[in-house]
């Protein structure tokens, strides 16, 4: 969103301040609401708003080859479509670079986690495995698509249970699930993206705030209860940041996962509870 | 078993064997080679030149197009020829990398186009990608403030190790590999481009960062040395 300067020079000198045009400390979240089990087809679901910034994200399965360099292990496909509809600057046609790296970014987080324990998706090694695929849409746009998008996909996961497989017909039995879960461990992953605007470093930013973002630090990072770990990064925008204020960053994040994790978690299994 | 030697013999903190040759591409207006052992990246730099379709023209400043991509036959399994989501994050993100060293806001309506292709591959392509782009964009003589230096640092099980190979990549005990592509402004020492998949500790993290200055502080002496020779040809 392309934004006049003159606002881009009130934001700063807001944030130089320390405060921001909704009253919120430079670190602080908007409010968080996640709800899963938003659609009856799809095998996992979920929203996420934060603020007036929203999402859903579903899991679909499917059966495929798997990738000759991983014979014993399930897939898994992450896609993000900018809806028209949550913005009037996205159009339709095929996904475009913002779409692509935010999937990219997500898929990564999850992938190297280890939240998803691929061995187990394996029905016959070298011939066929589960893939999973997880498809992600806007719905309304108010900045910080990614940590929103990263939210509804973890959420749509932990809710997700594996479809019926037909072993004669050697195919998915669509629209009939069993009572299993996917194979999901402890390390799940939480996103945060980090944007610097002017001297200051923020979180979960508006769509305002993020047209005046000078450049901008994706963090996933997950727990397997003794240490954290950093699972995937991306630094964005055009900006160079100095060395020093990356670690700032990083030990921002891992002090916000620590802080933030069992929240989040806990607001995804009350939700869980409460649809079955 | 733990990982205590690489698999090509190099300490944990040195470079492939690097190869840096300027002007390979006599037709673009700047070019360059760059090399990390078996990784061969080419670049090639067109323009400043008028921007088509007009529309997409900024009349406030030139625009920076960075194209990157693969021939099909640089990796062992055939890669699908054409832009791929992969290349289309990478061009992005070296577009990203390059940017902050470039003055071109004096050449408005203006693209600059980087065109950057991998010969043969063997990890670390999008870093050999923008060291090549960084010497080809000197090469045509755009103005810049800085040179731009990338480099590969990986966390193979628990070591920091430099300029990683295939092989490292794919490392998977232990620990198992984590992939961190850095670039940094020579100069003012700004980190360009951070990406990061695998497993690490935020202290390890730090180290890598540190790994990555250093690494990418020679590669900068390299580049600027192809750059002398042939101003002085």
């Amino acid at each position: 969103m392309e934004i006049s300067n003159l606002t881009k020079k009130r934001i700063k000198e807001h944030m130089d301040a320390g405060k921001r045009f909704d009253g919120r400390d430079l670190l602080d979240h908007r409010e968080l609401e996640i709800e899963t089990g938003i659609s009856i087809n799809a095998e996992g679901s979920a929203r996420v708003r934060l603020g007036n910034t929203e999402v859903v994200a579903g899991i679909k399965m499917g059966v495929s080859e798997p990738y000759t360099d991983h014979e014993g292990e399930g897939t898994m496909i992450t896609t993000l479509e900018l809806l028209p509809l949550s913005s009037e600057e996205f159009d339709y046609g095929p996904p475009k670079i913002d779409a692509i790296e935010i999937a990219r970014i997500v898929d990564r987080g999850i992938r190297e986690s280890g939240m998803i324990d691929f061995e187990k998706l394996c029905i016959k090694e070298g011939e066929k495995v589960w893939t999973i695929f997880i498809d992600i849409y806007t719905m309304n746009d108010d900045g910080n698509l990614l940590d929103a998008s990263a939210l509804a996909a973890i959420a749509a996961l932990m809710t997700a249970r594996m479809p019926k497989y037909d072993e004669e017909k050697e195919k998915v039995a669509f629209g009939e699930f069993t009572k299993d879960p996917l194979p999901i461990t402890k390390n799940i992953p939480l996103t945060f993206t980090f944007h610097k605007i002017g001297r200051s470093i923020i979180l979960d930013p508006r769509r305002e705030e993020e047209a005046a973002s000078e450049t901008r630090v994706s963090i996933a990072m997950s727990s397997d209860g003794k240490e954290v770990k950093v699972n995937a990064m991306q630094k964005g925008n055009e900006a160079a940041i100095t060395p020093e204020e990356m670690f700032k960053i990083i030990d921002l994040a891992e002090k916000k996962y620590k802080d933030s994790s069992k929240d989040v978690f806990e607001q995804i299994e009350k939700n869980l509870k409460g649809k079955k | 078993m733990a990982y205590t030697k690489r698999p090509d013999g190099r300490k944990f903190d040195e470079l492939r064997k690097i190869r840096a040759q300027v002007g390979v591409i006599p037709r673009a207006d700047g070019s360059a080679l760059f090399a990390f052992g078996d990784t061969i990246a080419i670049a090639a730099v067109y323009g400043p030149k008028p921007l088509h379709p007009q529309h997409l023209q900024n009349p406030e400043k030139g625009v920076l197009r960075v194209n990157y991509d693969m021939l099909s036959f640089s990796v062992t399994e055939r890669k699908k020829p054409g832009p791929s989501r992969r290349s289309q994050e990478i061009s992005k993100v070296t577009e990203w990398a390059l940017a902050p060293a470039l003055q071109i806001n004096n050449f408005q309506n203006t693209v600059v186009d980087v065109h950057i292709t991998i010969l043969q591959a063997n990890a670390s392509t999008r870093c050999a990608g923008i060291n090549a782009a960084s010497l080809a964009l000197a090469h045509a003589g755009i103005p810049m403030v800085d040179l731009v230096s990338a480099v590969s640092i990986g966390k193979i099980d628990d070591k920091i190790v430099t300029d990683l190979i295939k092989e490292e990549e794919d490392y998977e005990d232990g620990e198992g590999a984590t992939d961190i592509p850095l670039a940094f402004l020579s100069k003012s020492g700004g980190i360009t481009l951070m990406q990061l998949d695998g497993r690490t500790s935020t202290k390890k993290l730090k180290e890598a960062i540190e790994a990555g200055r250093a690494a990418c502080k020679e590669i900068y002496e390299l580049q600027k040395k192809v750059l002398k020779e042939i101003q002085e040809k």
